[in-house]
Formats: structure tokens, C-alpha cells, sequence
């Protein structure tokens, strides 16, 4: 029996559940996250239906590098996974490796993101010019704020947040593990933009 | 002609009745339920009421009488849905009369005025263009159209024939506002980028409103049209005291000296 | 973690400020809540001035009020529309919801589970702030050039799309509230699956855990397109995109110069597929706080538990796939509306069952009429009275006629005034001896009721007559309409009652702030009620259970037989 006043579960998974706190919060969020998208997802349908023409993705997209942009990324669920596996084989220098290339590998998908975004600001192409860049740049631009939001989160886990390890090694795993759940829904939204917006 | 008190309005609509009726058997509905389970409360309340050497029951036998009345009030909404509310929507919004047998009138909402726009003696709309609407041409008419020299445009005014069936095709130039003519039992939202075709029959005659049923804005309070429904023969003045006049004839552009046809009085010439 | 910082060692400003305590946190949404309501209500009663009184100066105070509000005190249209449009902002979002859910929901669920605090207090800390924050946007909103969001609650576009800079506070506003609520939406689930006593399952759970558990996942799922369609409508405004915004839009005689293709019914469906489960986030926590009051004040178990569990969960579910029915009249074809239909009369069913059973319950019991009683066995014909008055409005052909009328605001409010808010109430009585440690005055509690029983009938039941006599909502002037004019009689009379409604508070305030003083002190168990929190000292400290509990029956064991008392509670070892 646990002493009172400590919340449990933080570590260790609850028995019944199999998970621990964070893991049920995580998917909870990312249930979350599905219908934010969705939203979003099917707002690109009623509005492709219901317009006279639509133009073809790939006509006015960079689809060369959107593709890049996708191993960059799935590159980089890869590497989150690494980050988590070196954890659980007690390796953190391992761990810092990988996870610092997670993060890298973020910052090029925002570099490549930022000169798709430049280029076609350049020429004049914004929100308001027409429906299909509307949706475009929202729904890269909401992703986009995800990716960010990733980085942060690993960041943080790789330099402040690490300190955990030495005393928490269960609890700073759990974390990771949350934050690599996090990361590949991302890459999954992704996977799903990038053919629904460059490719149809 | 009192139209309007604390009930439903006067019904002047064809398909007016049908609403009325389910609106009318909801609400027997609702207070007999109502009623019922009113008289239980304060039955239990009083029955029930906490004194000395009254105990509470532990547990107590499974009541079957309510979930026989659930299953009763779930019968019910069935018969509500399927017997009234559905072959009335059907009707309403599907049974379109012949266009040959009815009057069309398009119907252009803006912020905070309804346009009335008829075809006019030949039956055909003129074209009409966003780039042309302005004060004096509301919905735009496009001055080239010779099919809609004769079109009649109004504001606020809505004028109907009795027991022939009206088709009006709702449009809107700036919000989403509501046509709503209470004694038809007629509302349909009207959104920009969507033209909503409508219909309904009016039987009896009389002075009445249409409404805005739509949040639209400061002036949503006084979108306040006039709805009319007269006799076939009243309508049909109506009609030719607003069509627009034919302009005076033309001299030829050749400016030759021909003139029109003297009158017997003679004129001077020049 | 909690267990290392000792609530005795914080600084003022972390125990009571940035408190990562549920039960601090649970008074801060709750008192904020309480004072949320109370300005929306005040915006309410100066909205009712005008509809009784059009045109005329607002007395006392119309000359506060500056030009661009009122002229010479005489309300103005972007006011009064703008009065109309946060009333209904600020009640459900900055008031029912932070009260019911906030308030409620975070003081009593880790105490009813036995936990000794939420799953992660320092998220819940951060949901109170966003919420607090996205208060202060709504309240600035009425200092923007034009004045606070003036298109309805529902911001329909393209209305809203071109409405001046208050609404896209609002949006911000919105957006804050969105995420407040899905960080403590996930609080919660987090917390009732994994942080629940030893001994107690599911079927243990008091009623009110099992509803806010439900009233989460509405919360969780159903934001987000809201969010979604917020960001949208953010972009229309300031990006000039065109998302609600057909083409061949005229504004005040001007071609508007966007690229058009854009949909006002996009909006719709995305807002409406967020506040229908909303508006069962407003009922299901209230009647969660009516089980546990009419337990506890009848002394026995609740009637049909079991079914009112799977009804809950199953209005859930129902409450994703009703939301059209708020746009029937959008040129809907006939199959899309017998969907909306069918599925608006299904979710009836589970409603029903849960209020016959809760009326059930009141056979058979030894029924104590207190206050917090008072208030919970009136929620039962009140919500009943919103519940029927639905059913015209969910069949299509009735609502043609009533769509967007009188009637409409008097359903919705029946549900969610004289209902939730009768039953909040009922939960502040039964539960303020255990948050302060001393009882309300019984007295002061009844002169409470029975004046706002009376006038809050007054208010809304007028309404159902000026619906069935077509009369639109949100309209500034009530009598231009020639179909308007026979019931502006009532109009006077629902703001008079308004008005005492108001003044009918006053013995609430009084006694909330008195009590709190000089209020009889309690024990742990002043009502000799069963569930978990009255295990624990009034107020508990930090931690909440000195030992960590273990349940050993069901949640309502009122009147067992051979029993010496006639209450055992859940976490009770020995007889009672």
C-alpha cells in the first residue's frame, strides 16, 4: 500500500489498466488531436465538393520537396524511437544522440516547410488567394505549430528535463514514451496531409 | 381581422393546418406527461416526508409502470416522426407544384430589406449581375436584358394571388438572414452562396408580414416586410399598377424631319 | 510530486494563488465561476430593460453607459445585440461550465474516489489559469472599437466573419476556454480510471462520478472542432481567406473583395457538432449533484442506478450524432433530416430514464426538506418542463413554425436555468460544510428559494406563448413585428421578474458570506451521507485521507436493514 497524500501510478502502470497516468493522459490528448484534424480534414471535403473547380495539388505544390519533408520526418519517428529503446537499455548517452537527431531532423522539416511557405509568398500566393491555399496553409500552418510544439517538448527532455533520469529513471522513460507517442501522431498527420494536399 | 395573439397565429397556408395540428397534439403530449409525472412527485413528496417512526425502504420492488409508459412515450415519438412530422417535411420541401401553375418570385434578402423581384408580363426573369445592384436597382438587373424591362422589383412588399401556389426562390447578398411568414408557417433560412427554392399556397386573403428569422445584424429588428395576399383580380392590378411603364416612343436616329402622327388639333411646326 | 512539497512549508502566493491543490484550485473555478455568473446575469437584466421598455432611457444608470452603448441612456442596437451575444458567451462558458465542472468537478471527484489529489495537479493548475485568462479576453472584448462579439453566441458567418474587432476576441477568448477544457478533460478521465480507491469498481462509483466521467469525454472529443472552426474563422477575418464566405458576397452596396467558394454552413456544422455534447456538459454534471442530494435527503439508494449508468453512457454517445437539429431550416433534404430526426428523439429516451428513476428514487424514502433538497427535487419538474418542450423543436415540421423563436429560448433555458442552476445550487448547500467546515443557514436558504422558484418561472415560461406566436429572437425592438405587439405585455412581466430574480440572490450572497463567518461549525458528516468525501475531515486538508481508503460497498447504502444507523458509508470496514 502506497502512503497516502502520493499520488500513484506515475511510474509503475496501474494493474488493471496496464498503463500509467501520463500513457492514458497522452492518448487522451491525441483523441483529441484526431478530432482537431478531423475537423480540419473534413472541412477540405465539404469545401473541395462543393467548389465549381479545385486545382491539383500537385499542380501547385512542391511535391518534390512535401516528399523530402516526409522521410525527414518519418526519419525522425525512427530516431524517437531509438531515443526511448537506449533509455530502456540503460544507455543515455545513446539516448542524447538520438534524441538531439529528432530534433534536428524537426528543425529541417521546418527549414524545408519555411522555403515551400517563402516561395510561394514570393509569388503572391496567400491564405486569401484562393480556397485550396486557404486550407493548404492551414492545415500545414496547424501542423506546423505541432511540430514546433514537439520540439519544445523534446528539447526540454533533452537538456533541463534530463535531469530526471538520475533520480526518476522509470518516470523520465514514461515521459519520453509520452512524448514519442506524441511525435509519431504528428508524423501520421503528416502522412495524411501530404497526399491529400500535394498528390490528389 | 384580429391575425395575431397569445397563440399560434392566423393560418393562412395550404400546408399551415398540418403544422398546426402536430404542434397542437405535442403539446396534449407533453402535459400529459407532464401532468403525470407532476402528480407522482408531489405524491411521493407528501407520502414520503421524513417523521418520526417513518423509515426508508432498502430496497424496493422493480416498478414495471414506468418502463411500460417508456416504452409508451417511445411508441409515441415513432408515431410522431413517421405519421406527422416526416410526410409534412416531405411536403413541404419536395412536392413542388407545376411551375406552369404557379407564381414565381425570387426573393433577394440583404441587410435589412427583402427585394421582390417578378418576371413580369412574359414570365421570364432578367438577368441579373452583383456589379449592377446599387440603391436604385436592388437585385441588379441587368438594363441589356430585353426579357427584364418588363420584371417588377419591389422592397418589403410581397403581394400573392390566393389558392394558387407561390414558388419564391430565396437568395441573400451579404448574411445569412430568415424568410419567415408566420401565417404561412413558412421559414427557411437564407445563406449567402445558396439559392433555397420554396413554395407554399396561400387561402385566405389579408394583410400579414414577413419576418427576419435570423440574427443579421443592427437592423435585424426592423427587416419587416409586408406580405399580401389578394383576391386573383386585386393581384392582378396590383401587378399592372407597379409593372414598369414602357418608355415613350423613340425619335429615329436618322433625325429626319418625319414626326410623329399629328392629332386632329394641329401643332405648330417649327 | 505532491507528496514531497508539505502544504504548511508554501508561500501564500502557491497555496492559495498557484495552488496545485485540487480542492483550492476546484473554490478558484468555482467562485470565479459564481462571479461570471452573476455579470452575465447582470448583462441579462439590462438586455430585459429594453425589451420591456423600448426606447426608453435605462433609469438610474443609462447615463454611465457612453455613446457608443447608449444615447442618453437609451440602449443602442450594436449594444443591445452585443449584450445578447455575451450573455449567452459568458453563462455557458465562463459560468455553468467552470462552476459545474471546474468548481463541482474538481473538489469532489479525487474526494468521492478516495485519491488524494487529481492525476497531474500542476495541468490542473494551468486549465484554471487559460480559463481565467480567456475570461479577461471576454471581458476586454467590450472595451474593443465596436464593442464585444454582437453575432450571437453561435458567431454565425458571414455575419461574424465581417463583425467588428470584438469578435475575434471572442475567438481568442474561445480558444483559451477550448484548451482550459481539454487539459482538464484529460485530468479528469486520467484521474476516475486509474487514481480510484481500493474496492471501488465502476458500478461503485457514486452517480455524479460516473457523470462528469461521461461529461469529460463530451469535453475531450467535442472541442476540438470547435477549435478548428475558431482558427478558421480567425483566418477569414484577419487573413482575408474565405472559408465561411461565398462568392458574390455584397455588403452595404460593396462587391466583397475576397476569392470567394467559402461555406457559412461549414461554420455551422462545426460549431453546432461542438455545442450540442456542450449542452449536455451544461445537465449531465447537474444531474450528477441531484442523485447525491436526493440520496442522501430521501436515505435510501438511488432508484435504477445500473440504468441510469448505461443511460448516461449511451447520451454520451447519442449526443455526437443530434447536432443538425439546430439547422433544420438550412435547405436540409429530407434524409438528412429524418437522420437528425430520429436520432433527436432517441436521445429523449435515456434523459427520461434518467429523471423517472431520480423521481423514482423519492418512493419509499424518508425525505428531509432542507435546502439542498429543495433545490434538487425542483431540478425534477424543471428539467422536465426543458426536456418536453424539446420535443416540437426536435420534429422538423413543428419547428419550422418554431425555429428561432421565443420558444427556443425558453426551452433551452428551462434546462439550464431553473435546471442545472437550480441543481449547482443544490450542490453549494449539501456541499459547503464540507468545503468550510461550517453549515448554511437554513432559513436564509428557503427565503432563497422560494422567491427565485417563483420568479424564475416568471421569466421563462412566458416565453413557450411568444414562441407559439412566431416572435423572433435576438430582436432589439420587440414591437416592430405587428404578430409581436399582443405579447409585449408578457415581455414586461418576464423582466419584472427578471428583476426580482435578481434581488431574490440577495439572501444567497448574504448567507454564502455570512455562514463562512458565523456559520454553524460541522464535522466530518453533518448530513450522515455515505460517499467518500464525508470520510474525510471538513474542510480536508492536503492529501485528503490521513489513510488511503478502501471501499467496501456501493455508494448509496442508506437504510440497511439490521443496521443501527441509517446510513453506511462506502469506506466504512465495521457495521454502522
Amino acid at each position: 500500500m502506497s502512503s497516502p497524500g502520493l499520488i500513484r501510478y506515475i511510474s509503475k502502470p496501474h494493474p488493471v489498466t496496464g498503463v500509467t497516468n501520463s500513457k492514458l493522459g497522452i492518448w487522451c490528448f491525441l483523441a483529441s488531436e484526431v478530432m482537431l484534424f478531423g475537423a480540419l480534414f473534413s472541412a477540405y471535403i465539404l469545401l473541395r465538393t462543393g467548389a465549381p473547380s479545385w486545382p491539383r495539388g500537385s499542380d501547385l505544390l512542391n511535391v518534390p520537396l512535401a516528399t523530402l519533408n516526409t522521410i525527414v520526418l518519418i526519419t525522425s519517428s525512427v530516431t524517437m524511437v531509438m531515443a526511448w529503446a537506449s533509455l530502456a537499455l540503460k544507455d543515455f548517452s545513446k539516448y542524447r544522440r538520438y534524441m538531439g537527431f529528432t530534433i534536428l531532423l524537426a528543425f529541417t522539416f521546418l527549414v524545408v516547410k519555411g522555403f515551400e511557405y517563402g516561395h510561394k509568398f514570393e509569388h503572391h500566393h496567400f491564405p486569401s488567394t484562393s480556397n485550396f491555399y486557404a486550407i493548404y496553409f492551414a492545415l500545414t500552418g496547424l501542423h506546423g505549430l505541432h511540430v514546433i510544439g514537439g520540439i519544445i517538448v523534446n528539447s526540454y527532455l533533452l537538456f533541463p528535463g534530463s535531469a530526471l533520469w538520475k533520480t526518476e529513471p522509470e518516470q523520465f522513460m514514461g515521459r519520453v514514451e509520452c512524448a514519442g507517442l506524441y511525435w509519431h501522431f504528428v508524423d501520421l498527420v503528416w502522412i495524411f496531409l501530404f497526399p491529400v494536399l500535394y498528390l490528389l | 381581422m384580429k391575425y395575431y395573439g397569445w397563440g399560434l397565429p392566423f393560418n393562412a397556408s395550404v400546408h399551415g393546418a398540418e403544422i398546426d395540428r402536430l404542434i397542437y397534439v405535442i403539446h396534449i403530449f407533453m402535459a400529459v406527461l407532464f401532468i403525470g409525472w407532476f402528480i407522482f412527485l408531489i405524491m411521493a413528496l407528501l407520502r414520503f416526508r421524513a417523521r418520526p417512526g417513518h423509515k426508508a425502504a432498502y430496497k424496493l420492488n422493480h416498478f414495471k409502470a414506468p418502463t411500460y409508459a417508456e416504452v409508451g412515450v417511445a411508441l409515441f415519438e415513432i408515431l410522431l416522426l413517421v405519421g406527422f412530422s416526416f410526410p409534412v417535411v416531405s411536403h413541404v420541401r419536395n412536392d413542388f407544384p407545376p411551375v406552369a401553375k404557379s407564381l414565381e418570385v425570387r426573393i433577394v434578402a440583404e441587410q435589412f430589406a427583402w427585394n421582390i423581384h417578378y418576371a413580369g408580363l412574359d414570365g421570364i426573369f432578367g438577368k441579373t449581375d452583383i456589379k449592377l445592384m446599387g440603391p436604385t436597382n436592388p437585385v441588379g438587373l441587368d438594363p441589356e436584358d430585353p426579357a427584364g424591362k418588363d420584371d417588377i422589383v419591389t422592397v418589403n412588399q410581397l403581394h400573392i394571388p390566393v389558392n394558387k401556389p407561390v414558388i419564391a426562390r430565396l437568395s441573400s447578398k451579404d448574411v445569412i438572414h430568415s424568410f419567415s411568414l408566420p401565417v404561412m408557417r413558412v421559414k427557411r433560412d437564407v445563406i449567402p452562396g445558396q439559392v433555397a427554392p420554396i413554395w407554399f399556397e396561400a387561402n385566405k386573403t389579408g394583410n400579414f408580414e414577413i419576418a427576419c428569422a435570423q440574427l443579421c445584424g443592427l437592423g435585424h429588428y426592423r427587416m419587416r416586410g409586408f406580405f399580401t395576399v389578394d383576391t386573383p383580380e386585386v393581384f392582378q392590378k396590383w401587378l399592372d399598377e407597379t409593372a414598369p411603364k414602357p418608355p415613350a416612343p423613340e425619335p429615329p436616329a436618322n433625325g429626319s424631319d418625319v414626326r410623329p402622327i399629328p392629332s386632329t388639333e394641329s401643332t405648330p411646326t417649327s | 510530486m505532491s507528496g514531497k512539497n508539505h502544504s504548511h512549508d508554501l508561500p501564500f502566493w502557491r497555496k492559495y494563488i498557484f495552488s496545485v491543490d485540487h480542492k483550492v484550485i476546484g473554490i478558484q473555478y468555482a467562485i470565479t465561476g459564481l462571479l461570471f455568473l452573476l455579470f452575465g446575469f447582470s448583462l441579462m437584466m439590462l438586455l430585459r430593460w429594453q425589451l420591456a421598455y423600448p426606447g426608453q432611457p435605462v433609469p438610474f444608470i443609462g447615463h454611465l453607459f457612453n455613446e457608443s452603448m447608449m444615447v442618453g441612456g437609451i440602449m443602442l442596437p450594436e449594444f443591445y445585440n452585443q449584450l445578447g451575444a455575451m450573455h449567452g458567451t459568458i453563462m455557458v462558458f465562463l459560468g455553468v461550465v467552470p462552476l459545474a465542472v471546474g468548481g463541482f468537478g474538481n473538489y469532489l471527484v479525487p474526494l468521492q474516489i478516495g485519491a488524494p489529489d487529481m492525476a497531474f495537479p500542476k495541468l490542473n493548475m494551468m486549465s484554471y489559469w487559460v480559463y481565467f485568462l480567456g475570461g479577461v479576453t471576454m471581458i476586454a472584448s467590450f472595451f474593443a472599437p465596436g464593442g464585444a462579439a454582437q453575432s450571437g453566441w453561435t458567431s454565425y458567418p458571414p455575419l461574424a466573419d465581417i463583425a467588428t474587432t470584438g469578435q475575434t476576441m471572442w475567438l481568442i477568448g474561445m480558444i483559451f476556454l477550448i484548451t482550459s477544457s481539454l487539459l482538464g478533460s484529460i485530468n479528469f478521465i486520467v484521474t476516475i480510471v486509474q487514481l480510484r480507491a481500493e474496492g471501488l469498481s465502476f458500478f461503485r462509483f457514486p452517480f455524479f462520478v460516473w457523470a462528469q466521467f461521461v461529461t469529460s469525454f463530451l469535453l475531450l472529443l467535442a472541442f476540438p472542432p470547435l477549435e478548428a472552426a475558431g482558427v478558421l474563422q480567425l483566418m477569414d477575418r484577419l487573413l482575408h481567406t474565405s472559408f465561411f464566405l461565398p462568392s458574390g458576397l455584397v455588403v452595404s452596396g460593396n462587391v466583397v473583395p475576397v476569392s470567394g467558394g467559402g461555406n457559412p454552413l461549414l461554420w455551422q456544422h462545426l460549431f453546432w457538432f461542438l455545442a450540442h455534447p456542450e449542452v449536455y456538459v451544461l445537465i449531465l454534471p447537474a444531474m450528477g449533484i441531484v442523485a447525491e442530494v436526493l440520496a442522501c435527503n430521501t436515505r435510501k439508494p438511488i432508484y435504477g442506478y445500473k440504468a441510469m449508468v448505461y443511460s448516461v453512457i449511451f447520451i454520451g454517445f447519442m449526443s455526437f450524432i443530434v447536432w443538425a437539429h439546430h439547422m433544420f431550416l438550412t435547405n436540409m433534404g429530407t434524409k438528412m433530416s429524418a437522420f437528425f430526426q430520429i436520432t433527436t428523439m432517441i436521445i429523449s429516451i435515456p434523459s427520461v430514464v434518467i429523471l423517472t428513476a431520480l423521481a423514482l428514487s423519492l418512493w419509499g424514502g424518508s425525505i428531509r426538506f432542507n435546502t439542498p433538497m429543495l433545490f434538487a427535487v425542483t431540478f425534477l419538474p424543471m428539467f422536465g418542463i426543458g426536456g418536453l418542450t424539446g420535443l416540437p423543436l426536435g420534429l422538423a415540421a413543428a419547428d419550422i413554425h418554431l425555429h428561432d423563436t421565443y420558444y427556443v429560448i425558453g426551452h433551452f433555458h428551462y434546462v439550464v436555468a431553473p435546471g442545472t442552476l437550480f441543481a449547482l445550487f443544490a450542490g453549494i448547500y449539501h456541499w459547503f460544510p464540507k468545503v468550510t467546515g461550517r453549515k448554511m443557514w437554513e432559513f436564509l436558504g428557503k427565503l432563497h428559494f422560494w422567491p427565485s422558484l417563483f420568479f424564475i418561472n416568471g421569466v421563462f415560461m412566458p416565453m413557450f406563448i411568444m414562441g407559439l406566436a412566431g416572435v423572433s429572437r435576438r430582436l432589439y425592438d420587440p414591437i416592430q413585428y405587428a404578430h409581436a405587439q399582443p405579447v409585449q405585455p408578457l415581455n414586461v412581466f418576464m423582466s419584472i421578474c427578471a428583476w426580482g430574480l435578481g434581488l431574490s440572490q440577495i439572501p444567497f450572497v448574504l448567507n454564502f458570506f455570512g455562514s463562512l463567518f458565523f456559520g454553524k461549525k460541522v464535522d466530518a458528516n453533518p448530513w450522515e451521507a455515505t460517499t467518500l468525501e464525508w470520510s474525510a475531515p471538513s474542510p480536508p486538508p492536503h492529501g485528503n485521507f490521513s489513510i488511503a481508503p478502501q471501499v467496501y460497498r456501493g455508494p448509496y447504502e442508506y437504510s440497511v436493514p439490521g443496521q443501527k444507523h441509517d446510513f453506511w458509508p462506502q469506506a466504512m470496514k465495521e457495521e454502522n
